[in-house]
This record gives C-alpha cells, sequence and structure tokens, in this order.
C-alpha cells in the first residue's frame, strides 16, 4: 500500500504468536518501479541505512521470493512459511551487521536453506512434496510445456502465481484476496482492511483457497499460448476489480481508497512486465494510469465526488497521462483491440481534453462502439448514451438511456439513475429529474455520493 | 492424481429426453480417455425410474424408497474417474467429455487420497 502509514510499523515481527506476524513489513512507500529484480534492489545500501532499506526492499522482494519458490519447492504453504522466515531472519540481521551487498540473494538463499531444513526434519512433508514434484514432471511430457521462446521472455517467476492465484476453480473473491497478498505482498490483516471484512474471516477465506489449491491441487503453471486467450482475461480482471474498488468503492465513508488503486497500478505494472507481447496487459496499465491520474481532482474538500466537467484539470498528473498515452499507442497497434484498450483509448481523450466541450466525443462514442461489440453490456451502452449526449445534444442521450430502462443490471446501479436526471436537467425537466436522483440516493453506497445528490436535489 | 467427473445431464424435457450427444461422441470420448492412459473406472448410470433410496434410521430401522426423482434439473447420469497430473488437465478432460454440453454439466471432484 504505498504511501499507507496506516499500516506502517504495527505489522513488525518482533513479537509472535499470531500467525500473520512477521509476514507483513512496513510498507514502505516503495515505487512501483522498485523492485525488478532480487539482487538489483538496495544493493549499495550502507549499513547506517538498513532500516529504510528493508522498508523499500521487501515490498516489492516478497511476491518475487514467494513465486521462486513456489516454482523451487511446488507448495505455496511451505514457500510462504520459509518467506517469512527470511525476512524476520533480515530485519534480525540486516541492522546490526548491514544489508548484504545482494539483498534479494540473501532473502533467497536463506528461504532455501530454511525449506530444506523444514523438509528434513519433516519426512512426511517431503514424501509427499516428492511426490507432486514427479507428478508435475509428468505433466510436462503428457502435455508438452509452452514454447521455449515464451518462457524466455519470462523475467521471473511471478507469472506462474498470478496465473495459479486467479484461477478460474477460486471463488472471484478468494482470487482477488490471494493476488493481493501473494502477489502485492499486502499482509492477511491488509487484505481484510481492503475488503472491509474482519482479520479473522479473511484470514479464513485465504486458508480455504489455499486449502483449494493444495487439494485439488491447482498447478502453477503458465498456460500454453493456446490457453492463454481463455485465461489471461481472468488475470487482468482481478487486477482491474482492485482498481475499481479503489477508485470508486461500493461502500465505506469515502469515495476513493487510493491505497488499493495504488495496489492495482503496480499488479498492472509487473503483469506489464511479464507478458509484454500481450497488447491487453498494456490496455489494462493504460486504462489505470489514464484513470488514476484524475485521483487528486476526483474528490472535493470534504471528499465529495467531484464530475469530470467540473474538476480542475490542472491539478490531472501530467507524468501518468503521458505514460498512459504511450502504453495505449501500444495496445492498439498491431492487431485487433482489447477491451481494456479500447478503454484507455477513450480515457486518453478525456485526459488530452482542455475542457469537456472541447473533448472529441464523436470519437469517444465511435470507441464505445467498438466496446459494445467487445463487451456488450448494459454498463458500457449507459456511458455511449452519456456520450452521445455530449455530441449530439441532451435528448438524443436520454432517448438511449430510456431505452435501457427495462435492463436488470442497471435497476441497482445509481450512475445510470444520475445520468438520466443529469440529462433531465439540461431539458428542463426538473420534476422528472428530481424523481431520478431520489432513485439514485435510495442506491449509492457511499457516503459523498449521497451527500452529492441531496446537493442536486436541493437537501 | 485421480479426479471423478460427476457427469450430470442437462434439463430433461417432458418426453424424458434432453437434446444429447450421439452415441458416437461417447464412444469417441471414451475411446480418447483410454489411449490417453488415463481411464480408471466409470460407469453410466440406468435411467432415474430405476432408483432406489435406503436409509437406517438410529434405531436401525431400514427405510426403501422409490426415488429420488429428478427434483433438481441436473442428474447423476454417470461417473468416470481418471489419473491425470494436476486439475487443469481434469478440467481438460471435463471439457471435452460430451456431458458437459447441451444444458450438462460435469463437477470434478479429486478422490481423496489417505496414504499420503
Amino acid at each position: 500500500m504505498a504511501g499507507g502509514d496506516a499500516s506502517a510499523g504495527e505489522n513488525r515481527p518482533a513479537v509472535g504468536g499470531d500467525a500473520s506476524a512477521g509476514e507483513g513489513l512496513p510498507a514502505a512507500g516503495a515505487d512501483a518501479s522498485a523492485g525488478e529484480g532480487l539482487p538489483a534492489v538496495g544493493g549499495d545500501a550502507s549499513a547506517g541505512d538498513a532500516g529504510v532499506a528493508v522498508e523499500a526492499v521487501f515490498r516489492e522482494e516478497r511476491g518475487l521470493l514467494l513465486a521462486s519458490l513456489v516454482r523451487r519447492f511446488g507448495d505455496l504453504d511451505l514457500a510462504e512459511e520459509v518467506t517469512s522466515e527470511a525476512i524476520e531472519a533480515a530485519l534480525r540481521h540486516w541492522p546490526a551487521e548491514g544489508v548484504p551487498a545482494r539483498p534479494g540473494a540473501w532473502l533467497l538463499t536463506t528461504a532455501r536453506r530454511k525449506a530444506v531444513d523444514r523438509l528434513r526434519r519433516d519426512q512426511a512433508y517431503a514424501a509427499r512434496l516428492a511426490v507432486l514434484r514427479a507428478d508435475a514432471e509428468r505433466a510436462e511430457t503428457v502435455a508438452p510445456a509452452p514454447d521455449a521462446a515464451r518462457i524466455a521472455e519470462l523475467p521471473d517467476d511471478r507469472l506462474q502465481l498470478f496465473f495459479t492465484c486467479t484461477h478460474p476453480a477460486l471463488a472471484a473473491e478468494d482470487r482477488t484476496a490471494l493476488t493481493l497478498r501473494c502477489l502485492a505482498g499486502l499482509t492477511t490483516p491488509e487484505v481484510a482492511r481492503a475488503f472491509l471484512v474482519p482479520t479473522a474471516t479473511m484470514a479464513q477465506r485465504i486458508v480455504r483457497a489455499k486449502r483449494k489449491i493444495r487439494e485439488a491441487r491447482i498447478p502453477f503453471r503458465v498456460p500454453g499460448p493456446d490457453e492463454l486467450p481463455e485465461r489471461l482475461p481472468g488475470v487482468l480482471q482481478v487486477v482491474y476489480s482492485v482498481f475499481t474498488e479503489g477508485y470508486a468503492a461500493s461502500s465505506g465513508p469515502r469515495l476513493q481508497r487510493l491505497d488499493l488503486a495504488e495496489e492495482a497500478v503496480r499488479l498492472a505494472r509487473i503483469l506489464r512486465r511479464l507478458l509484454p507481447a500481450e497488447r491487453e496487459t498494456a490496455g489494462l496499465l493504460a486504462l489505470l494510469l489514464l484513470v488514476h491520474a484524475r485521483r487528486d481532482a476526483r474528490t472535493g474538500p470534504d471528499g465529495e465526488p467531484v464530475l469530470l466537467e467540473e474538476q480542475d484539470r490542472e491539478r490531472w498528473d501530467r507524468t501518468m497521462i503521458e505514460e498512459g498515452r504511450d502504453l495505449v499507442v501500444q495496445a492498439l497497434t498491431g492487431g485487433p483491440a482489447g477491451p481494456y484498450g479500447v478503454q484507455a483509448a477513450i480515457a486518453a481523450l478525456h485526459d488530452e481534453a482542455a475542457d469537456v466541450e472541447s473533448t472529441d466525443w464523436a470519437q469517444i462514442v465511435a470507441l464505445y462502439d467498438v466496446l459494445l461489440t467487445l463487451t456488450p453490456s448494459p454498463v458500457v451502452a449507459v456511458n455511449r448514451a452519456v456520450a452521445v449526449a455530449m455530441r449530439d445534444g441532451p435528448g438524443a442521450g436520454l432517448a438511449l438511456l430510456d431505452a435501457l430502462a427495462e435492463e436488470p443490471r442497471l435497476r441497482a446501479y445509481p450512475p445510470y439513475a444520475v445520468a438520466r436526471g443529469d440529462l433531465l436537467t439540461r431539458l428542463g425537466r426538473a420534476g422528472e429529474a428530481a424523481v431520478a436522483y431520489r432513485e439514485a440516493l435510495e442506491l449509492a453506497g457511499t457516503e459523498p455520493e449521497r451527500a452529492a445528490l441531496r446537493r442536486k436535489l436541493g437537501e | 492424481m485421480k479426479y471423478m467427473l460427476l457427469i450430470h445431464s442437462g434439463a430433461v424435457d417432458e418426453q424424458g429426453g434432453a437434446p444429447q450427444c450421439t452415441v458416437e461422441d461417447w464412444m469417441a470420448y471414451d475411446k480418447a480417455v483410454r489411449d490417453a492412459g488415463i481411464h480408471v473406472s466409470g460407469e453410466s448410470l440406468a435411467d432415474l425410474v430405476t432408483a432406489t433410496t435406503v436409509r437406517v434410521s438410529p434405531t436401525g430401522e431400514r427405510t426403501v424408497t422409490d426415488g429420488p426423482f429428478a427434483e433438481t434439473r441436473e442428474l447423476l447420469g454417470g461417473f468416470l474417474v481418471i489419473d491425470v497430473p494436476d486439475l487443469d488437465a481434469a478440467l481438460d478432460w471435463a471439457a471435452r467429455c460430451p456431458g458437459s454440453r447441451d444444458g450438462g454439466a460435469v463437477v470434478v471432484r479429486p478422490v481423496a487420497d489417505f496414504g499420503a
């Protein structure tokens, strides 16, 4: 959780007992780009910087270490256990002895040694893992491994872990929880906070998901090129859902939960590095950056939502927009566009415009047309109707919205009622607008949304 | 690792027959499973009208009833046990099974291994 001060310092492993103790390191607002490779991080840190280096290193390293150990030992529980032990050892030794020249390699070696020790002590466990190993090797001969060229371009082992954590045989919420824990490096209490559930509930959920992985034997493997079109959308969806929960919290006191949005951006960056040839990884990262760039302008001083047309565009993050725009080009070049690439292109058109009036609404409508063919959904149709209203006037947009009135999915979707209310207001039909806003007020999940609607209603 | 594929037929219509795959489809699937060397066991079950349920009460009294009848939309029509390396392989074989089409469903259950 970059910048998540709330969690800093409360997860130090000094006190034993709690199952999760020691797994969580102080969240060091580490830059998302830090720690691409194990040996690269903090290599020149002197002993005096040990505390700082320890914090900066582990957030990103945890996922890398875990993935590498899962690949080596084929067991998520063992890998988690020795990853935590290695990090605890680092916290004990480094402040006194200084950070080793290659901290990542030190952690990996330490963790591996602990795993081997553990297997020596527990022969039954070792025997079970040996059977797993043998079967895994058999799997490689039964189903030929994906072609070597593709594997060679993968810089680390985290991709396997992404596909395991987001396996369709796991419940959707468990996929998100496991991904946050194993790949974003969140502790169980942090994941619980992200889902707004008690820690014990989340701990049970994670235990259950890991049990399914182990007992149903969900494999640790990267799907072959033939399976990728079926499996990759599931991985991207998990990262996207982390982002949308951060971007527009479905419930709670706050509209935005920037910590979650930043986790999602970080995960999308990792996926982009791991699968550079897949254009939708560029599309997803571009989309997240282009939307996240508006984070400071999206809410007012009291946390109330600020509509796109009212946002102070000076407060948009230009660096992030530039990065996102470059990625949109990559996402839309070299083949048919995917849904994330198209959504990113729409976000880019908004981000490039000086104001709402000069926005290229015709182009945005055209992109929504493409998106509707790729992922037909009433929600996309609502957004398209709003864009049509900007291009052709509120009457045209309202006609499209009213045509969607029978869609069951829109009955519990506040933005639909809000969009209707706004277009009715622009048409001077205040009475009908109020009815629509009241409908939205019933449905809105966060207090800032409700406050904004009450203002529209003049209450 | 052994997995049982529980093959449920789709909704059965008034005439007692759902639009199902052909016998040839099933024979081809059966042959593919055997040729892959993963077949452990498997049976198709006779029509549900032949089913009988037995329950024994705490006092040891035996109750035998006709049925069950199709209260649910999906009926267990047969099973297959295969031995494959992991869940992905089992899911692939389930997806190839003709019983997973036409409104049917195949439930994949790992077989418990108490020896490990």
